[in-house]
């Protein structure tokens, strides 16, 4: 057990807990005032732990599109976090106990990927803990708060309250898009195809699962192409 | 979504099948590279791509996404352009968030 490593990840999970309650304060919401439980939508978000795949499951619950779509659904949009946990296997220090790699699984977020992704060295699964003890409350509790107010707002608020998310998408993508030009033609390039994907008649038909593997495997394969990274940048 | 009405509907599938599906495949997405994958990567190639993707996949979900998000497509644009200010000037996560949400939520009553 080492406590240092866990108060630091506690300390820099402090900032994601909080804009964590505020998304899961939308999806407990919105899973309310489309008639969900309050039960269920807490139980999704402490097992699933993921903001666009929870978002997206709810459109297959209410459909009522069936366990295989419900399967495809996660594993499309959700497939971005194999390529984090592959980037964070080369990092972990696991200390030869395997245990660790299963419970540092669970808290593959893009928030803990990216502050765990940006430590020096090797990675203590400690910092990922302590990361979790804090973000993962928060993803919970705003669920509930959001449940519990979900049919007590006005629409016009819940409408509001549904572009929480990509302001916080944006918040981590636009200081180091502002930095680094190459992370910046990134983030220019993946807006403007899912742009065409969206505007385009025969790419639209596309799904918006679908799309974000293309785009990201294109955008992000070109760019590791023609702008590789320095080994002391990663 | 789908689906906007209020109240529950009858569902031929269990919820808690759908919640048992759903973490399922994401905990094996997240966990199988974790346990299988444990040597390092020399390739420098497969490093930057690593690196790039959060970029990529964030970008891609959130624009042009966030502009019909809202119920009028004016207050998505508000959003869109409020968050790229507020996170350019390196505001926090949730004073971001909140900056588009309050965007979306003058730009809807003002109309």
């Amino acid at each position: 057990m080492n406590f240092k490593i866990l108060k630091e990840g506690m300390h820099d999970g402090i900032p994601i807990g909080l804009g964590y309650f505020a998304v899961s304060f939308a999806f407990g919401m919105m899973a309310c005032s489309k008639g969900m439980g309050i039960v269920p939508a807490v139980v999704i978000s402490a097992s699933n732990l993921t903001s666009a795949g929870q978002f997206a499951g709810l459109d297959v619950i209410f459909t009522d599109a069936g366990f295989v779509q419900m399967a495809l659904t996660q594993f499309i949009i959700n497939l971005r976090y194999s390529l984090m946990s592959f980037s964070i296997s080369q990092k972990l220090d696991d200390g030869g106990n395997i245990l660790h790699r299963f419970i540092v699984a669970f808290g593959v977020t893009d928030e803990i990927f990216g502050i765990s992704a940006s430590r020096p060295g090797a990675l203590s699964p400690y910092y990922n803990y302590g990361a979790m003890c804090v973000a993962i409350p928060g993803w919970v509790f705003g669920t509930l708060c959001g449940a519990i107010s979900g049919n007590l707002l006005p629409h016009m608020l819940i409408s509001a309250l549904s572009v929480a998310i990509y302001g916080m998408f944006l918040a981590i993508i636009i200081p180091p898009a502002r930095d680094s030009a190459p992370i910046r033609w990134v983030v220019i390039a993946s807006m403007a195809l899912a742009a065409a994907f969206k505007l385009i008649p025969v790419l639209s038909s596309i799904s918006s699962g679908a799309m974000i593997i293309i785009v990201t495997v294109l955008v992000a394969g070109v760019a590791a192409w023609l702008m590789p990274v320095k080994e002391e940048e990663l | 979504m789908a689906d906007a009405g209020k109240g529950r509907r009858a569902m031929t599938h269990n919820i808690y099948m759908y919640i048992l599906v759903m973490a399922g495949v994401t905990y094996l997405i997240r966990m199988l590279p974790l346990v299988l994958f444990k040597k390092p990567i020399k390739s420098r190639f497969v490093h930057s791509f690593l690196y790039y993707v959060p970029f990529a996949c964030l970008a891609a979900m959130t624009f042009p996404a966030i502009i019909y998000e809202p119920d009028m497509l004016l207050a998505g644009v508000a959003a869109f352009i409020t968050a790229l200010i507020f996170a350019y000037r390196r505001y926090s996560l949730i004073v971001v968030a909140l900056a588009a949400c309050a965007a979306v939520f003058i730009v809807e009553r003002l109309l």
